[in-house]
């Protein structure tokens, strides 16, 4: 186990490698969910801007 | 082939898209997962050490994989930014503009790998050969892509502007691919070949391919999330996503 982590001595270039890939990959992923929820929210909220003005009129 | 004539039809209306591209979304995450797991085991487990490189050349199954992706995703633009520019397919707008922060991301992937591939093997991090020069430049072209278009108000304006770009920007994708055959450079030569024998052991062969098919994959799975946002966002006056956004997250 040490030595798959130690990658013959070639560890601190091939784990950063291997976390960035997957780091990058993560945020890619979770600035799409946030995109999707901050839309949800400030369309609802425009909605419901609508309906209470509509039923104010 | 009529049958899928129309059905390649209703793909260009938003709702169907919408529909389809939630149920398959699912589908390709478990293929990305798949191959992925597969891959890595067998490029961090099971291939053995190269003979010259020792363990460091293990990189190569993320580098290899994401270099090509960098290249295939501005492929995918270029046809889908074309069809845009000539037929006015509000998908293909969608489709080509939602690709590029992928793009970007793996080409960053692309050269911070080999940056700390190089630095063990050649002694340095980066140097100015044709090869990473070259993908360097692809970098801000996405980059450029991305800021063009959202420099717009609006986004079809935005996305036409930013097609443009795409088609000139093209002329970089031969560059980055036989900069290692034009010019003496540090980087190696092609050692995966499609129509040739390829100049690489099976067992470290089969994980890059693995590799290659779950980035693929995810690329699918990025592109169809960020689609489905970027088609509600553009459609947001009409009564189909009004009743999505009402029905709550069900099926988001």
């Amino acid at each position: 186990m040490r030595e798959f982590f130690a990658m013959g001595g070639f560890a601190a270039y091939v784990w950063p490698a291997y976390a960035v890939f997957f780091l990058v990959l993560a945020t890619d992923l979770i600035m799409t969910s946030r995109r999707r929820r901050n839309f949800i929210r400030q369309f609802r909220a425009i909605l419901l801007r609508q309906a209470l003005r509509r039923k104010s009129s | 082939m009529n049958a899928f004539k129309t059905w390649f039809h209703k793909l260009g209306s938003p709702p169907f898209f919408y529909e389809f591209a939630g149920y398959l979304r699912p589908w390709l995450w478990v293929g990305t997962v798949v191959f992925a797991i597969a891959g890595l085991i067998g490029g961090l487990l099971l291939a053995p050490p190269d003979y010259q490189q020792g363990d460091a050349y293990r990189i190569i199954f993320i580098h290899v994989p994401s270099a090509w992706m960098s290249l295939f995703i501005y492929g995918v633009m270029a046809i889908s930014g074309l069809v845009a520019l000539v037929w006015r397919i509000k998908l293909a707008e969608i489709i080509a503009m939602e690709s590029a922060p992928i793009g970007a991301a793996f080409t960053f992937i692309t050269l911070v790998t080999g940056s700390l591939w190089g630095k063990p093997m050649w002694g340095t991090y980066w140097t100015w050969d044709a090869r990473l020069t070259s993908e360097l430049v692809l970098l801000f072209i996405y980059l450029g892509i991305i800021g063009l278009y959202h420099a717009f108000e609006n986004e079809r304006q935005g996305a036409r502007a930013a097609a443009f770009l795409i088609i000139v920007g093209v002329v970089n994708l031969p560059i980055v691919h036989y900069s290692v055959v034009w010019w003496n450079t540090l980087h190696q030569g092609t050692t995966v070949r499609i129509f040739a024998p390829s100049s690489i052991s099976l067992s470290m062969l089969w994980p890059i391919l693995a590799m290659m098919i779950a980035t693929k994959l995810y690329y699918g799975v990025s592109l169809l999330g960020r689609a489905r946002i970027a088609v509600l966002e553009r459609e947001r006056g009409k009564d189909w996503v009004r009743q999505i956004v009402t029905e709550g997250t069900k099926n988001a």
